[in-house]
């Protein structure tokens, strides 16, 4: 579904992804773990078509389209999404209107019709339960004096509403409380299928207990540095990332 | 021979005073010649007069050979259902060059409500206040119109009058040449009435062109309430200078909405309000959404005479393409205005590449007990939120019409009739969308 070949992007002259290979399929489930700074949600704002990031090589494949040539509505059309670490507050654009906007957009970018408005406060109520989100939300702006979790669930409340094929969760799990944890990644599990693709990013082993990755990455000083399962969560959580680096010296020298 | 209407204004304005029938009422044909001779005194504003600095306003006036026009011609009632607002229960006053077309109207009826022509009102009990709105006199295209109006539109409440729905005004501009026209309107609500009286104007022609130079008085008496809302979008083919001259007595309400949308390229507001009586509320808000080469000029005033008022204003400018915006917002708080509160803000949204704002507040404060205060923004959109918007699969455009939805939101939200508030909140994203 998602192919990234070497990809190198500088922000303000300063290189920050150095050749980033990956290989999303359908259904799977990735996690990306790294060191503050080391470029995962550069990553993922290249993917989602920030335009501050500059591609200087490489290619990014998606379903057969070239990603990089996409304006960023239009990968979002694609069924690219992107969780924000840090979500945006818009005070005036009330949250119902803004979904109901993008959605449409989606729709008609796909040829589909405009959802009636009983269809879709349906569809409303129903991804609301999903995340526990809560209706009075729903009325206010945009993330606007939302408390930090409420602004994180919006961000699945979101995912949920707009159905894209890949999503890609930048910190979701940070700064949430247990139960908003476990609500979250409920969420997320309700989600998945055959069909949708996860890249969480994530400092905290915690959350990959909720969201059982298929793959775990290790992304240090803008490379891939290391691939395995969910076992490399747990070792990187107890042993931190210096082993890593040594261990990668190690077989860089030899 | 008959001069040309620009050099008659410069060399010879009684000529054009000839072509004005001769009003009914002597007390009013005195008021109209004095105000002939101030307007000779003054002369036309220039880039030199202090309050036209930023508009040209003799440009405009000479941009085409306008006529006086002071009669009206029959017009299709088609012209102004055009500017009807869907979904709102009002009254409807048609007005065609500011005569009043009773059979396209519906007029609120009952006791304590006069409403009708100006010509037919010049001895009514509220006709008293004509021309008595201080700031008028300096103006000098307002003593122009006062000298050579011919019709316009009388309110008057009597005491404890409540209307019981908006009148909604459809102001029609028709003319088969270049047309001047002076509508003259006062609106008088006595004590403890109340009343929403929201403004349109439309001028259907597209190959002549019609310039309006329009005054308004309204008086808002003793724990009366006016909410007033005038929405200017107006056509290519007409420009306009409207004078808006409110007089506010002890404990009243007068909230004061514009609204300049496109499409036409010249439109001056002199907005003023003289507060004659203590423990008044103030609410100026505006907005304007300009686009192309539109020049949008809101001259504003609140005049704090006396003690324990409250004003507020707001205008917000969202300036497209090459448009150019200019806001002055002068308080006066006399000596004697002690307690005062004055607020006053000014922001824009600057989005075309040749769009451009020129924003002065002017404070001129004797008072010392007093809290005022004004500010000013010009900005473009936060790269963040549209980022945040599109990356939800909201085009460009979209994502800016929700953006310029929020940033006017707290202008739209104050609106108090809903067919309205809808109404323009619709335009706005019609606008933002082409
Ligand atoms: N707009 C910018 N201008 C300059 N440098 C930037 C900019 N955005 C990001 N960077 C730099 O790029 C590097 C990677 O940042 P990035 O946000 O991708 O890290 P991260 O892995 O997501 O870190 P964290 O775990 O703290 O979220 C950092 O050194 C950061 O300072
Ligand atoms: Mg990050």
């Amino acid at each position: 579904m998602l192919t990234i070949k070497n990809l190198h992007a500088e922000v303000e002259g300063k290189k920050i992804l150095k050749g980033i290979n990956l290989e999303i399929n359908k259904g799977e489930m990735h996690a990306i773990m790294g060191p503050n700074g080391s470029g995962k949600s550069s990553l993922a704002s290249v993917l989602a078509g920030r335009d501050n990031y500059t591609v200087t090589e490489g290619e990014v494949w998606f379903n057969g389209k070239n990603l990089l040539d996409l304006a960023p509505e239009d990968r979002a059309r694609e069924g690219v999404f992107l969780a924000f670490q840090y979500p945006v507050e818009i005070p005036g654009v009330s949250n119902l209107n803004f979904l109901k906007t993008a959605l449409n957009e989606i729709r008609a970018y796909k040829g589909l019709p405009a959802l009636e408005a009983r269809e879709f406060l349906k569809l409303t109520k129903e991804k609301q339960q999903l995340v526990d989100f809560h209706s009075n939300l729903m009325n206010r702006s945009l993330n606007e004096g939302f408390s930090g979790g409420e602004k994180k669930r919006n961000e699945i409340f979101q995912l949920a509403m707009l159905d894209p094929q890949l999503a890609i969760l930048d910190e979701t799990d940070s700064g949430l409380d247990i139960d908003a944890l476990r609500i979250v990644s409920n969420g997320v599990n309700k989600l998945r299928d055959a069909e949708k693709s996860f890249v969480v990013i994530t400092h905290y082993q915690r959350l990959l207990e909720y969201i059982i990755p298929d793959f775990v990455h290790v992304l240090y000083n803008g490379r891939i540095i290391k691939t395995g399962t969910k076992e490399l969560a747990l070792e990187l959580e107890e042993r931190g990332y210096d082993w890593l680096k040594e261990e990668l010296h190690l077989k860089e020298s030899v | 021979m008959i001069l040309p209407f620009y050099q008659a204004l410069t060399e010879d304005v009684q000529a054009l005073s000839a072509q004005v029938s001769a009003p009914a009422a002597t007390a009013l044909h005195d008021i109209r010649r004095k105000a002939l001779e101030r307007f000779t005194a003054i002369g036309l504003p220039s880039l030199k007069t202090e309050a036209w600095r930023y508009t040209n306003i003799q440009r405009y006036l000479k941009e085409f050979p306008y006529e006086l026009l002071t009669t009206a011609t029959p017009v299709s009632a088609a012209v102004a259902e055009s500017k009807a607002i869907p979904e709102l229960d009002c009254y409807r006053v048609v007005l065609v060059n500011g005569h009043l077309q009773a059979d396209q109207s519906v007029l609120p009826e009952g006791k304590g409500i006069t409403i009708g022509a100006m010509s037919a009102h010049t001895t009514a009990p509220g006709f008293a206040h004509f021309n008595q709105q201080p700031h008028l006199a300096g103006e000098s295209l307002a003593q122009l119109n006062t000298a050579l109006f011919a019709d316009g539109l009388y309110i008057e409440l009597a005491a404890n009058t409540v209307l019981d729905k908006p009148i909604h005004i459809i102001h029609v501009y028709s003319a088969t040449a270049h047309a001047f026209i002076q509508p003259r309107h006062l609106w008088v609500l006595n004590r403890s009435a109340a009343a929403t009286i929201i403004e349109s104007s439309v001028h259907p022609e597209t190959a002549t062109v019609a310039f309006a130079n329009s005054v308004l008085e309204t008086v808002v008496m003793e724990n009366a309430e006016l909410w007033h809302y005038n929405v200017q979008q107006g056509e290519e083919s007409f420009r306009e200078v409207h004078t808006t001259a409110a007089q506010q007595y002890k404990d009243s309400r007068y909230h004061h909405f514009n609204f300049t949308l496109p499409n036409t390229p010249f439109t001056r507001n002199n907005l003023s309000v003289a507060l004659n009586g203590s423990h008044t509320e103030t609410n100026l808000n505006g907005l304007y959404i300009a686009n192309k080469h539109q020049h949008v000029d809101n001259h504003t005033f609140m005049d704090h005479i006396m003690p324990d008022c409250n004003s507020n204003e707001l205008y917000k400018g969202v300036l497209l393409d090459d448009a150019n915006g200019v806001f002055t917002g002068k308080i006066l708080v006399h000596q004697e205005a002690q307690k005062t509160n004055a607020f006053q803000q000014n922001n824009n949204l600057l989005l075309g590449s040749k769009a451009d704002i020129n924003s002065q507040p002017q404070l001129e404060i004797y008072a010392d007990d007093v809290k005022c205060s004004h500010g000013f923004t010009a900005g473009q959109f936060s790269e963040e939120s549209m980022f945040y918007l599109r990356s939800r699969g909201i085009g460009e455009d979209a994502a800016k019409a929700l953006m310029v939805n929020a940033f006017s939101h707290d202008i739209t939200d104050a609106i108090k009739v809903p067919a309205l508030q809808h109404h323009l909140q619709e335009q706005i994203a019609e606008i933002m969308n082409n």
